[in-house]
């Protein structure tokens, strides 16, 4: 196991690094930061001065190094378009982002499952295939489409929920938050509802799938030959077995649903880091970008280890393998 | 008989017709694609003739509500552009940009597949690892930051002339390890067939062997991810511009006209997003329907 753990972390250190000379490329090479610094007017002296105070004189992996090290610290430079540290700035935007996503996972998982695992169960009952023709029309509407057509029914035509912004926050440690007022809660309804649909869908179907064929399995057919409820049987054995590729597809859109995030919080002018990202975007403003993709990066990186240790919990086929892979076993 | 009269008379025919869905998403494609290819013909106005957009026509309602006039079916914009044919107009370029970003990424994925599977080793290790850390990243993402990254690359004047082509190659790099696994995959199988050998036995040379021996017999699984992929692909264009990263409003794309009716939502003019939205809506539903159709009808097992 511990094993298991070194061998992933080793692995996910050149993606990071590559990712970070990525990163790093954007910063060094895209726009040339001493003409921008110095203006129209200078002598090729200034310019030297200049390009040694920046240390561009020094050689590429001297700088990268240098650059790694600054991120490691967390610093990032200065945004080009808000003249403010992007540290800083994506660290504010952060509680916006992770409240959002967090909540449209929770409502994804808690409706989604159990949504599942019904029209699995009832695979040709009239509610079931209703369910399933909407989660078609779910997937196929794009994250922006849904966003504008809950703010023209429940904002625009019945005036019951606020279309944009956070509401009021709440301070909590030095974590501002919306989960604390009623304006707030009612603020995050729209945008996490929209955000957590497509992963609704995706995890409804994907339960449904593994239901079925689960229920055809023998040891299914065991059960009922022992004389088990179904109830028993369908959420005892059938449900648990779905779960191995229900985490990892969980896991894998948690990143999907920061990405979404993007478009969800464009939508609803929601203060996250996406929002950040999008509006940078649109001026090239390349500090922010390196230091998203940098930041992106890390948390996906740890999603996926976090992902695999889960597998490794759950499945133990996956653990007797290995045994027998290394000659252990 | 001929080509014709036998396509009717096979399996896959019988299997199609006996599919309603598919049969009712292939009329609705037909409509779309239809309506885009002779947008120039069919639709009622021109949307890029700025001579004669007016501002007094701005606003006008669809035809079937009260204040509507029967010259502009489902309404006007902003502008003064007739709806109608800026959804065609539009349809047109959401459809260009997904299929060229789609063929791009295909022969992307293709390319590598083939050499990554028919090489193997430390060839295929690299481009398969490369393959699959870009996987772990969601494609709208990839798409986002490449399309940024080229924005603040190129020079400015360059970068607007070139707009169209670099929405086309930040869709199209985004999705090309799809393609690369499933086509590495199946050359790993084809590789150790006899006529593979009986190639490699007569000295043809391995890129030959892939392209004219390998290729065909791989291309099957790989374009109905490929019918699959065109519909997420349209709807990243459609992402693109709705967040203001595509194409510029003067060459609206289905994503460009939401974007900018979604500006007048509060203001009652709903009909500027909708209709867009319900046409991209459909587009898609139509394409994924397909694709699900075209996939269970050419795998052997589900019949």
């Amino acid at each position: 196991m511990f094993a298991f753990i070194i061998a992933r972390i080793l692995q996910a250190i050149p993606v990071l690094l590559t990712v970070a000379a990525i990163s790093f490329a954007l910063f060094a090479y895209v726009g040339d930061p001493v003409a921008q610094m110095l203006g129209q007017d200078f002598t090729l002296a200034q310019r030297d001065a200049m390009v040694h105070a920046l240390g561009l004189d020094q050689p590429v992996y001297v700088q990268y190094a240098k650059f790694v090290w600054a991120a490691l610290h967390g610093e990032f430079g200065l945004s080009y378009r808000l003249a403010k540290p992007v540290g800083t700035l994506i660290l504010e935007r952060l509680p916006a982002t992770m409240e959002l996503a967090s909540c449209a996972a929770l409502l994804a998982l808690c409706i989604g499952v159990p949504l599942g695992v019904y029209t699995g169960i009832k695979r040709n009952g009239a509610l079931a295939r209703c369910i399933m023709i909407l989660s078609l029309i779910g997937v196929s509407l794009p994250t922006f489409l849904i966003g504008i057509l809950l703010i023209l029914i429940f904002a625009v035509l019945l005036g019951w929920l606020p279309s944009f912004g956070r509401g009021n926050l709440t301070e909590v440690f030095g974590y501002s938050t919306g989960l604390l007022s009623l304006s707030g809660l009612k603020a995050l309804v729209l945008p996490a509802v929209t955000l957590g649909l497509f992963q609704m869908t995706l995890i409804m179907r994907l339960v449904r799938a593994e239901m079925l064929e689960v229920l055809r399995s023998d040891y299914i057919k065991f059960a009922r030959a022992r004389g088990l409820s179904t109830r028993a049987i369908n959420f005892g054995h059938a449900l648990k077995n779905t779960l191995v590729p229900v985490i990892t597809v969980v896991g894998l859109q948690l990143g999907g649903l920061l990405a979404f995030s993007i478009v969800t919080e464009t939508v609803f002018q929601w203060p996250g880091m996406g929002l950040l990202l999008v509006q940078s975007i649109a001026v090239a403003d390349i500090p922010v970008m390196s230091t998203y993709l940098l930041l992106i990066a890390v948390l996906f990186v740890a999603i996926n280890l976090i992902v695999d240790l889960l597998y490794y919990a759950v499945d133990p086929r996956l653990r007797l393998n290995r045994r027998s892979l290394t000659g252990r076993g | 008989m001929n080509p014709f009269a036998r396509f009717l008379d096979s399996d896959f025919a019988y299997s199609f017709r006996r599919a309603p869905v598919a049969v009712i998403a292939t009329v609705v494609l037909v409509i779309c694609v239809g309506g885009a290819v002779f947008a120039p013909i069919l639709a009622p106005y021109n949307p890029f003739d700025l001579a004669s957009l007016s501002l007094m026509d701005s606003f006008h309602p669809p035809a079937f509500m009260p204040e509507g006039d029967r010259s502009h079916l489902i309404g006007t914009d902003d502008q003064g552009r007739d709806m109608l044919s800026a959804i065609m107009y539009g349809t047109r370029i959401s459809l260009f940009v997904g299929l060229l970003a789609i063929a791009f990424s295909l022969t992307v994925g293709i390319t590598v597949g083939l050499v990554a599977g028919y090489l193997g080793g430390t060839v295929d290790a690299i481009l398969m690892r490369i393959a699959d850390v870009q996987l772990t990243f969601p494609s709208i993402l990839i798409a986002l930051l490449v399309d940024g990254i080229l924005r603040a690359a190129l020079p400015r004047e360059f970068h607007d002339k070139m707009e169209i082509w670099v929405l086309i190659f930040a869709i199209g790099i985004a999705r090309w390890p799809q393609f690369a696994r499933t086509v590495r995959g199946s050359t790993l199988v084809e590789r150790g067939r006899e006529y593979v050998m009986a190639a490699q036995v007569i000295g043809l040379s391995s890129r030959r062997i892939m392209t004219s021996h390998i290729l065909p017999n791989v291309l099957g699984p790989v374009l109905v991810i490929a019918t699959l992929n065109l519909g997420l692909a349209v709807l990243d264009e459609a992402t693109l511009s709705f967040l203001g990263v595509g194409l510029a409003p003067t060459e609206p794309s289905l994503g460009t006209l939401i974007r900018i009716g979604n500006n007048f939502l509060f203001s009652g003019e709903w009909w500027i997003t909708i209709f867009p939205g319900i046409m991209l809506a459909a587009m898609v539903l139509a394409i994924n329907l397909l694709g699900d159709w075209l996939r269970d009808a050419l795998n052997p097992r589900l019949r």
